[in-house]
């Protein structure tokens, strides 16, 4: 309602100078929106939405890229093993690790919220500290932490009489080696995410709990999960739409190795696409990312018009 | 949401949280276990930035012999100085930040106005446009790069004009990791200011223009800085598009210079990767060791205010 009023009133000034219809036209609510997100328009359409569509006929292409072959690409992925190897490993990888990243992300953001305030900062300051580094970077380091003949995990092993582990040459080590890399880099995410609601709930719940006698487990159950359901269910998606498309941790860490055995989709398909030359079979690759994120887009929408409604 | 009102967020809800603890005695052993697990996950956390450091100080005689890994006997900073004035570095270096500091603008320049008209300018598709920038934020690059690599070969062969292979093709493609994000959390901030406030100024005969630059830019800055760090961090941190797009050594930024040249360089020169590494890291640590708060904020945002 006051928008119209606004409006109204802002028409009738623009009436007094006699303004030419080309100015007007220039000043109007619409067109002054469309140009001001039009540079985001042209950005999204040309960068995102047309390479998207792009890949899904460049998959249809052969090698050369000069004849349509229709669905060949797919059917000759299905017949090859280490395609079905890649998902395996996609799936395995991007689930533990996110189930992982959780766990541990919970665990932390209620540790930290347990501290005195003056203290937490400090301590979330530090966790955090892995997310910061550019992961291309810091899979450096672990990459030396693993390294074969000096290894630094195995000379600590050693004292124990444990090892040598080999961390990335072995197939199982290997498919350890890069969930626990993923954790490392993303649990610090959710732990932040899980703070930020744990401040959020209302410490009267938990008053009023403590007066009734709940036991800890009860207050978890029935306050602080029903609480962080949006926050966990949104953080948990982002994770799984993030780490299934990993690219830098298995690149560097592993390459793809042992015999191919740790590649996911995103590794893979920069192997036969950019490095092998083979771009419409690595865009067909890639496009097996697709149902995931459309999965995720709809527990997403669905969510973001849910609370449309609410408000 | 201001600096000041997140830095005093936490301290509310712990004075709280120190009425409901009960008996002093439980308290002060879920304290006690509350720190000692805190460090275990401290220390597993800081353990590789640690050893980094650890390596960059050891020459190549120290880091290949059956000592100690894990202490330094006879510490130097030649690795060091040997990358600060290596040529090769520096160009990564420089790389880098141009590439960082102009996506940051590019980024800045097409997210604040656009963030301001989807909040503030009801238009026809503007609730669709909204939505549709939060799902391209979803949108990996791991999913466009192949597409993406196909496109700038065609577009060469079309106009002559050659994208891949220089570092400014970097600029073209980071955008669309950073404005979509950016985007999503400055709607939620302009979202925050008060509709009196525009409503005023455009009563008072202010364009939208104005009603921009002079009222809400101002008002968002903390918002603002969040975005900045936040696409100053993916610009400096992205691996895949440069790995693809960029081959030639002069035309390498950190992240790839570091992983492929000084690895190649070298029979595995690890004090000196170790450095190098160290090095690439700090820009963004250092803005996360001053901004921490506002780094936070734009992390949390973007699911808080979804």
């Amino acid at each position: 309602m006051s928008q119209i009023a606004v409006r109204d009133s802002a028409a009738v000034r623009i009436e007094a100078p006699r303004r030419s219809p080309v100015r007007e036209f220039f000043h109007q609510r619409s067109t002054v929106g469309f140009l001001f997100t039009l540079p985001l328009i042209v950005l999204i359409a040309v960068l995102v939405l047309y390479p998207a569509l792009y890949s899904i006929y460049l998959a249809t292409l052969n090698k050369k890229m000069t004849q349509f072959i229709g669905l060949s690409n797919f059917t000759f992925l299905f017949t090859r093993e280490t395609f079905w190897m890649v998902v395996k490993q996609s799936c395995i990888f991007a689930v533990s690790a996110v189930i992982l990243k959780a766990l541990i992300g919970f665990i932390v953001a209620h540790l930290a919220h347990n501290l005195p305030a003056e203290g937490q900062r400090k301590w979330r300051g530090m966790l955090l500290v892995p997310w910061v580094i550019p992961p291309a970077l810091s899979t450096l380091a672990w990459l030396w932490l693993f390294d074969p003949s000096y290894s630094a995990f195995n000379w600590l092993l050693a004292i124990i009489d444990v090892g040598p582990v080999p961390w990335t040459g072995n197939a199982m080590w290997a498919r350890f080696s890069v969930i626990l890399v993923n954790v490392w880099y993303g649990a610090p995410f959710f732990m932040i995410m899980y703070l930020a609601a744990l401040k959020s709930v209302p410490a009267e719940l938990y008053e009023v709990a403590a007066i009734d006698g709940a036991t800890f487990w009860q207050r978890l159950w029935y306050i602080t999960l029903p609480m962080m359901r949006n926050i966990i269910a949104i953080t948990t998606l982002f994770s799984l739409i993030v780490t299934f498309a990993n690219f830098d941790i298995v690149r560097i860490l592993t390459a793809g190795g042992p015999i191919d055995l740790t590649h996911v989709f995103a590794t893979w398909a920069f192997k036969i696409g950019i490095e092998g030359g083979d771009i419409p079979l690595g865009a067909s690759i890639s496009l097996f990312m697709f149902p995931i994120l459309t999965v995720a887009a709809i527990f997403i929408l669905r969510d973001i018009n849910k609370r449309g409604e609410r408000i | 949401m201001t600096a000041s009102s997140i830095a005093s967020a936490p301290s509310a809800a712990a004075s709280l949280d120190a009425d409901t603890g009960g008996v002093g005695g439980d308290r002060r052993w879920a304290l006690f276990w509350s720190y000692f697990f805190l460090c275990i996950f401290a220390g597993f956390a800081l353990m590789p930035p640690l050893y980094m450091l650890i390596t960059g100080l050891k020459t190549s005689n120290e880091v290949s012999a059956a000592t100690n890994p894990w202490w330094v006997y006879h510490p130097t900073l030649s690795n060091f100085t040997e990358l600060l004035t290596s040529p090769l570095f520096l160009t990564f270096f420089k790389n880098s930040a141009i590439v960082a500091v102009l996506v940051v603008i590019i980024t800045m320049l097409i997210s604040v106005p656009a963030a301001f008209a989807l909040s503030r300018m009801k238009f026809w598709g503007s609730g669709v446009l909204a939505t549709g920038v939060f799902l391209t934020y979803l949108v990996p690059e791991t999913l466009l790069f192949i597409p993406l690599f196909k496109m700038f070969a065609t577009f060469r062969d079309w106009t002559g004009i050659e994208l891949i292979n220089r570092w400014y093709v970097l600029l073209l493609l980071y955008p669309t990791l950073t404005v979509p994000f950016c985007t999503w959390i400055m709607i939620g901030y302009f979202g925050s200011i008060p509709k009196e406030l525009d409503e005023a100024a455009l009563m008072d005969g202010a364009t939208w223009t104005q009603t921009l630059t002079r009222i809400f830019i101002p008002v968002a800055l903390p918002g603002i800085i969040a975005a900045t760090i936040f696409a100053f961090t993916v610009a400096w941190a992205q691996f895949l598009y440069p790995l693809a797009f960029t081959t030639s050594q002069d035309q390498l930024v950190l992240s790839v210079g570091i992983a492929t040249t000084l690895i190649k360089a070298d029979v595995f020169n690890w004090g000196q990767i170790m450095a190098g590494a160290l090095l690439g890291a700090a820009p963004p640590l250092v803005i996360y060791a001053f901004l921490m708060d506002y780094y936070i904020a734009g992390l949390t945002a973007g699911a808080t205010k979804g």
